[in-house]
């Protein structure tokens, strides 16, 4: 089995197309739909990688990125929004994710992206 | 009433609300026809009290010497009269009519008489009836008969008598003085005596002195005992009516029939019928007066003039203050409309962009999928069928991402952000920012120059903005440049040109382009506005209006359809503190 990607996004459509891309790439891919339910997982299943929506009801990608890295500091952690508008909405909880993407994502990028943050961590892990 | 005059005086003072030249008009004529009333209708009106107060007093110490001078005529006419009417009974009752009639003895009294007093003409003694049986004097008067004469009848009655001023001897007036006698034993007869008026007159006008009051004596018929100045020589007639007159001395006013205005004082002499009069021009009185009138009214008619002019000038340059308030707060208000609509049109944006982002994305990834599965053969079918799906789908997805460049700028013009600052030299920017363009510029043979004519003092503001913004700038320039492509004549360039300015610099981009008309020039800096049809997207100018903004500074145009444009960026040294909303 390949990598294992959780991915929180409340736009359904958009999440689900992306996970069967992504299974169609070899990818373990897990998807919630809300930021406490993505704690849930992450806790549940530890993934690889997390892939979290900025905007989403209940509890907000900012906050649940946060909750996270302090559970989980080497996680690797992409952010996605539809808004440009990231570098303002705190610089702690953006800073701590790997990558900020913007909505619509270009595909290749964000695997590209995925990829150079799996190698990441592991790097890091390795390290440790 | 009250309302109905309230009513008129809101409609006289109306004022157009409109900003246009006749409210400045009507504005400057109402204040100043109010500041000239209200300054000069109290001097009017202290210059008119004064004016009748002075004349009041002027005549009043006219009438006064007037009346005095009246009054001591009186005395002394009175006084004169008395004396020769007492004297002529002092004769009538020493004598009796045996002695008076004996002419003798009568002519030694009659001198006696002349030499004490003078004026006396001639002397006669009338009997009972009325016959003149004695008589002294020049005239051939003796055994003349003035029986049932009314001056011997109101001898008869009332002792004695003072007839009306006739003419006689020597051609100068006479009066009589008559004095009736009833002796004890029975004899009854008058001594008649005539006399001068000439004393009378030097009393009324001593010394024949001219003065320009006119003192003479009247009867009651109205003819002149005594010579007037006014009226001509004595037994002359008046040419008016004499108002009724007491004893003692009234003054009144009389508008003469030569158009001038007299004081005349006016009494009568005991023991007569005789008025006199005392008469004054009252002009002569104003003379003095009537000088000093002149002055003031020179002084008057100065001082409004000068209220007027003071005032018009005055109010001119308040009402011009006002225009160019209002003409000010005018273009604020539409430079501050304006700022407020392409703000809330960018937020408009923003929000719309948002919005169809995440449909976008959507579509982006099922569009994805679709090729996936079709190029990853999870779906079977005929190959060449397959590669043209997959080529649809390549379409959808270069749609997407165009769609996708337009919500970005977008997000990106609306998206609050911190300018990073930094200390720089806008040249080095504008130089930096033209290497990016050089090559399209030589490509459509464009002319690209920047001058700087003096060295620029260094700016604090975001280096990335400024590219963006002279980007934007120099390359709408070459697009107006090449779309005129046909035009071919002559130089075609683009010259920046940068100038220090009163804390600010100011940057202006030149082309001798196509040129802007006045509609485009309106929308130029609106969102989605383009002229260049498939090419643009319409935000270019609407972002660099906005980073302008952001940095602080404006940004003006100006074009002429067919000879070019000109955009000038005029940015402050120091960028104001707040990052500003977008």
């Amino acid at each position: 089995m390949g990598l294992r990607l959780l991915l929180a996004d409340d736009e359904r459509d958009f999440v689900d197309t992306l996970a069967e891309r992504l299974r169609l790439r070899d990818y373990d891919v897990q998807v919630v739909y809300d930021g406490a339910e993505a704690i849930r997982a992450v806790t549940a299943d530890k993934p690889d990688l997390v892939v979290l929506d900025l905007f989403m009801p209940g509890l907000p990608g900012d906050e649940a990125i946060r909750q996270l890295k302090m559970m989980y500091p080497a996680m690797p952690i992409i952010l996605l929004t539809g808004h440009q508008a990231v570098d303002d909405t705190g610089i702690s909880p953006i800073s701590q994710a790997f990558a900020c993407l913007t909505k619509p994502l270009a595909f290749k990028d964000f695997v590209a992206t995925v990829e150079a943050a799996i190698r990441g961590s592991a790097t890091q892990g390795n390290e440790k | 009433m009250f309302h109905r005059l309230k009513a008129y005086f809101a409609r006289a003072l109306e004022v157009p609300d409109a900003i246009s030249p006749v409210r400045y008009e009507t504005l400057k004529r109402l204040m100043t026809v109010l500041m000239v009333t209200v300054s000069v209708a109290p001097l009017l009106i202290l210059t008119f009290i004064s004016h009748s107060q002075y004349m009041r007093t002027l005549e009043e110490e006219m009438e006064t010497p007037l009346a005095a001078l009246a009054h001591k005529t009186q005395a002394g006419i009175e006084l004169y009269l008395g004396e020769r009417v007492s004297t002529v009974s002092f004769m009538a009752h020493a004598y009796h009519l045996q002695d008076l009639s004996h002419e003798h003895t009568l002519n030694r009294i009659f001198h006696a008489l002349k030499s004490q007093y003078q004026g006396f003409v001639d002397m006669g003694l009338v009997d009972k009836n009325g016959r003149q049986i004695a008589y002294v004097g020049p005239y051939q008067l003796k055994g003349a008969d003035y029986a049932g004469k009314q001056w011997l009848k109101d001898t008869e009655i009332r002792g004695h008598y003072i007839s009306p001023a006739f003419l006689g001897y020597r051609g100068y007036p006479h009066l009589v003085i008559a004095v009736h006698r009833l002796e004890e034993n029975g004899a009854e007869w008058t001594l008649r005596v005539a006399t001068d008026t000439l004393p009378i007159q030097q009393i009324a006008v001593p010394d024949g002195k001219s003065r320009d009051t006119d003192v003479f004596l009247v009867n009651d018929q109205g003819v002149l005992q005594t010579d007037s100045a006014l009226y001509g020589k004595a037994l002359g007639k008046m040419p008016f009516q004499l108002p009724h007159a007491v004893h003692d001395t009234e003054v009144i006013r009389k508008e003469g029939n030569d158009g001038r205005s007299y004081l005349m004082a006016l009494c009568t002499i005991k023991g007569t019928d005789f008025r006199l009069v005392a008469i004054k021009p009252i002009d002569t009185a104003f003379r003095p007066w009537l000088a000093l009138r002149a002055e003031l009214l020179w002084v008057i008619f100065g001082g409004i003039a000068l209220i007027v002019l003071v005032s018009n000038m005055l109010m001119r340059h308040l009402v011009d203050r006002l225009r160019a308030s209002d003409e000010r707060r005018v273009a604020v208000f539409a430079q501050m409309e304006h700022n407020q609509k392409l703000s809330s049109i960018g937020r408009l944006a923003a929000g719309v962009a948002h919005e169809v982002n995440n449909p976008l994305a959507v579509i982006l990834e099922k569009a994805g999928l679709a090729q996936d599965l079709l190029t990853m053969n999870k779906i079977g079918g005929d190959e060449k069928e397959k590669q043209r799906l997959v080529n649809l789908l390549q379409g959808i997805e270069s749609t997407v991402e165009r769609a996708r460049g337009i919500t970005h700028r977008l997000l990106g013009f609306a998206r609050r952000m911190e300018v990073s600052r930094q200390e720089l030299h806008i040249e080095e920017v504008i130089e930096e920012t033209m290497g990016f363009l050089e090559r399209e510029a030589r490509h459509h043979g464009v002319l690209l120059a920047a001058d700087f004519p003096e060295p620029l003092p260094e700016i604090i503001s975001d280096r990335g903005q400024l590219q963006q913004i002279f980007l934007n700038l120099i390359g709408n320039a070459l697009d107006a440049q090449s779309e005129c492509q046909g035009k071919g004549n002559g130089e075609r360039f683009i010259k920046i040109r940068g100038v220090a300015e009163d804390r600010c610099i100011s940057v202006s981009v030149a082309d001798n382009g196509k040129g802007m008309s006045q509609e485009v020039l309106r929308h130029i800096f609106e969102p989605f506005y383009s002229t260049k049809k498939s090419k643009g997207t319409g935000l270019g100018m609407f972002i660099t209006y906005g980073i302008v903004q952001k940095l602080g500074g404006h940004i003006t145009v100006e074009s002429t359809e067919g000879e070019g444009s000109t955009f000038t960026v005029v940015l402050p040294l120091t960028p104001p503190d707040v990052s500003g909303e977008a």
